[in-house]
């Protein structure tokens, strides 16, 4: 039979509808794509897509701020004095408006307090008050008789009420700054105070001649502070060439020996100017171990990013090539391997965590490898089982029979064939992924289980647990931090969530 | 059933064991606490840790651990923390600070978390419902410290409310206790609340939809009737389950939680035994917490089966 066919001449075929007319009409439509019809239907998720733009400006603000912010996580003030300070950008605290001007309450100032904080702003041309906000007057007994005492409850700007400090230079420092003084015109270093003219108070930020060791300031006739700067030429420390402050007679002194070096009082604002090269703006304020918010907290989110991406990459490669193995051979293999992954998952995460530094965070792999791997351990059981699910459903497919027939491999038949089919719903599953691996990473690290920190800088979970702890005192501290993660996480979970609903070819045309 | 529950609790034995040699071997491979020169429990401390079985092959050292663990309950001292105690006594100290939190936490969370699904559902695309649905999406996307910490610092410094941190004390059921515990109860509740309202919002739309709601609805019911006696109970399918598992868990407590509101509880304790690498304690807790997932898991699932008959559990195709 077989023979009889091969033997008819090719001449005997004919055409059965050559000259027949085809009425069917090209489609004038163009098919459209799997992804450009998921990208319209996530366009139609308005909270999806803003989600979207404010996670890329998130995402862009990790990347960029480090890079053009002046401060770095090693540099910092080396006194130790912008400790715990409030959001503050000059231009705008100039402005006037209340935000951004470096103030903080402060209460119980007394008399000689408030004059004190009027005298800083004599001084150095800064006022730190910004508003009075309730003067309280108390009945005290003072030497047996009772009287009436001032108390000031006030916004002050903490930048400005640093003010004058006391501070050792070398001589070279000492000649640097005046170069740098005279050059930019901007006074550092003021007129030395001997203590003896203030009756012995031992405070730099006091240059006016007082009545009192409690320091009552002595005002002239027209109510002014009287300078009480120093004149003796016996004690100056080293010649000074450079600005002078407008009252100046020409005799003041403006450094003391000091065993080797300079003694000065210089104001630490624009001491700050001179040393860093720019203002002491913090835009997002400091915190309570020097480090200026905004550059730690995108040093943080830059981490958690890039961890939350190492681990969904690598959890979903070995998560696809288990759950691959496991559902294209079904049967015992399955079984065997899905106990496995069974009894993984019963791991619970925090001992695995702890038991990974325990072990491994002294070793090479460092705390971060543990940590990474601790993520791996269980990580990919849920994309295994994802593919696993895709591979069942697909496997039986009479388009892979057909592969199966023309002689296909299994590893052609896995990667080729049923793999492409399961990757849009694994690719989505990646986007709710990682917002779940920045949050319990961040929890981990706000614990103190994992520091991070020591090896990367600064970790967004270390930085609310510290921002916490000083929560009263500087509630900045956790306010940004804790913002820019909370954003994270929502717009994270709101782009996956549209993501997953687009890519969903089961709600393709419901909302049309 | 009962083949089925059966062949769930082996199976959970199963693991449970096999994830505790895992633990004890990592945890026996540890280098151990160097003793301290001049420490007058240095010899009882030495003669313990023979007796342990230190340098012994570590499936050794698991029968000794096995054998005092069936024969007398014997969980190990405290090497760090609680020197020389008995962990399992300092572990059940713990417990019913956590317990009471968390209960107080579920039996006023729950409650409101229907509630709030059932107004979104019924309310579906109304103002109230994005307003809900919006809620509860912030409240699942952010960890609890983010709104601990905001519970802390609104309620109890800024307001002055509560008081920072939990008062001390050993009578739980006392009014200064309660209140100080009202901040930990909130921070614990956000998430349960925002867990239950999306639960049931999803399973009440759905519900909603089906045909026999129609049905209800044609034979006269009001459609008060219809969603309390039919859509009602059909949702309680899924939320009854979850209802047990936080039951379950509330021998858990929440590390976090428990830290920032210094309740004396289970989270803490396994926190500072991470800290202070006290390995008995830790043990006995990382113990406690799989067993307490594993049964969790368990109750849920077999809890479908009573729940609704049209479920059957492990049955075949």
């Amino acid at each position: 039979m077989a023979d009889s066919i091969q033997r008819i001449p090719a001449e005997k075929f004919t055409f059965v509808q050559k000259d027949a007319v085809i009425t069917d009409k090209k489609l004038d439509t163009k098919a459209r794509s799997y992804m450009a019809d998921a990208l319209i239907r996530f366009r139609k998720n308005k909270s999806s897509v803003a989600a979207a733009f404010i996670l890329l400006l998130l995402v862009l603000y990790a990347i960029i701020v480090p890079i053009v912010s002046p401060y770095s996580m090693d540099d910092k003030d080396p006194d130790k004095r912008y400790v715990s300070f409030p959001p503050f950008i000059k231009s705008i605290a100039d402005e006037n408006i209340g935000i951004f001007d470096g103030s903080t309450k402060i209460t119980s100032i007394n008399e000689q307090g408030y004059q004190r904080l009027i005298a800083i702003g004599k001084e150095t041309g800064m006022e730190p008050i910004i508003k009075i906000t309730e003067i309280s007057t108390q009945e005290e007994i003072y030497r047996g008789k009772p009287r009436e005492v001032q108390y000031y409850t006030m916004e002050a700007n903490q930048y400005y009420m640093t003010g004058v400090v006391l501070r050792v230079l070398s001589f070279e420092e000492f000649e640097d700054i005046q170069k740098w003084q005279t050059e930019n015109n901007i006074q550092v270093i003021y007129p030395w105070v001997e203590p003896s003219a203030i009756k012995n108070i031992e405070d730099p930020a006091i240059w006016y001649k007082v009545s009192d060791n409690k320091g009552t300031p002595d005002f002239d006739a027209d109510g002014n502070f009287v300078p009480a700067y120093s004149t003796k030429k016996s004690l100056e420390g080293a010649p000074y060439d450079s600005l002078r402050i407008e009252s100046d007679p020409g005799n003041y002194i403006y450094s003391i020996k000091k065993s080797g070096s300079v003694q000065v009082r210089l104001c630490y604002f624009n001491y700050t100017i001179y040393r860093t090269g720019h203002l002491p703006e913090h835009v997002f304020g400091v915190n309570s171990r020097c480090e200026d918010l905004a550059t730690a907290i995108a040093i943080g989110a830059r981490f958690s990013l890039l961890f939350a991406v190492a681990v969904s990459a690598i959890n979903l490669t070995i998560g696809a090539i288990y759950g691959s193995i496991q559902g294209y051979y079904g049967g015992y293999i399955d079984l065997t391997m899905d106990r496995i992954s069974d009894i993984l998952s019963g791991l619970p995460f925090t001992v695995c965590v702890v038991l990974f530094q325990y072990h491994m965070a002294g070793t090479s792999f460092g705390v971060i490898g543990a940590f990474l791997l601790a993520f791996i351990v269980t990580g990919w059981i849920g994309m295994a089982a994802l593919t696993r699910k895709q591979f069942y459903r697909f496997k039986s497919q009479e388009y892979i029979l057909a592969a199966r027939t023309l002689g296909a491999s299994d590893r052609r038949l896995i990667f080729k064939h049923i793999f492409p089919n399961a990757i849009g719903t694994i690719i989505t599953s990646v986007a709710l992924v990682i917002p779940s691996v920045i949050s319990s990473e961040t929890s981990l690290t706000y614990l103190g289980i994992v520091n991070v920190s020591g090896v990367f800088g600064a970790s967004l979970g270390d930085l609310m647990s510290n921002g916490q702890t000083y929560a009263q005192k500087s509630p900045w501290a956790l306010f940004f931090p804790a913002l820019y993660f909370s954003l994270l996480l929502i717009c994270f979970n709101l782009f996956g969530n549209g993501l997953r609903d687009a890519f969903n070819p089961s709600t393709r045309g419901v909302e049309d | 059933m009962g083949r089925y529950i059966l062949q769930r609790v082996t199976l959970m034995l199963v693991t449970f064991f096999i994830i505790t040699f895992i633990c004890f071997a990592l945890i026996r491979m540890l280098p151990l606490p160097a003793v301290q020169p001049g420490d007058p429990h240095q010899e009882v401390v030495l003669q313990r840790r023979e007796l342990m079985g230190y340098n012994k092959p570590i499936i050794e050292q698991f029968g000794i651990f096995l054998k005092g663990l069936f024969t007398k309950w014997d969980w190990g001292v405290s090497d760090k923390l609680y020197m020389g105690q008995e962990v399992w006594s300092i572990f059940l100290g713990k417990l019913p600070p956590t317990m009471v939190t968390n209960l107080y936490s579920i039996i006023f969370a729950i409650p409101i978390g229907i509630l709030l699904g059932i107004i979104a559902a019924l309310r579906k695309n109304t103002w109230l419902d994005h307003f809900i649905s919006t809620a509860t999406m912030v409240c699942i996307s952010v960890p609890s410290f983010v709104y601990a910490s905001i519970v802390q610092h609104f309620l109890c410094f800024r307001w002055g409310w509560f008081p920072m941190v939990m008062a001390t004390g050993t009578d739980l059921f006392t009014k200064e206790m309660f209140l100080s515990m009202v901040p930990a109860v909130l921070s614990l509740s956000f998430g349960v609340i925002a867990g239950f309202t999306r639960t049931t919002r999803a399973e009440l739309t759905e519900v909603l939809t089906s045909e026999f709601m129609l049905l209800a609805r044609t034979k006269g019911l009001t459609k008060m009737q219809a969603t309390v006696r039919h859509a009602l109970k059909n949702c309680m399918v899924v939320i009854l389950p979850a209802i047990f598992g936080n039951f379950i868990s509330i021998m858990s407590g929440s590390l976090i939680i428990e830290q920032i509101f210094s309740i004396p509880g289970v989270g803490k304790l396994y926190l500072s035994s991470i800290n202070a690498l006290d390995y008995p304690l830790f043990l006995l807790l990382s113990c406690f917490y799989l067993a307490i997932g594993l049964i969790a898991g368990i109750v849920v699932d077999v809890s479908y089966g009573f729940i609704d008959p049209r479920i059957r559990m492990g049955s075949r195709k």
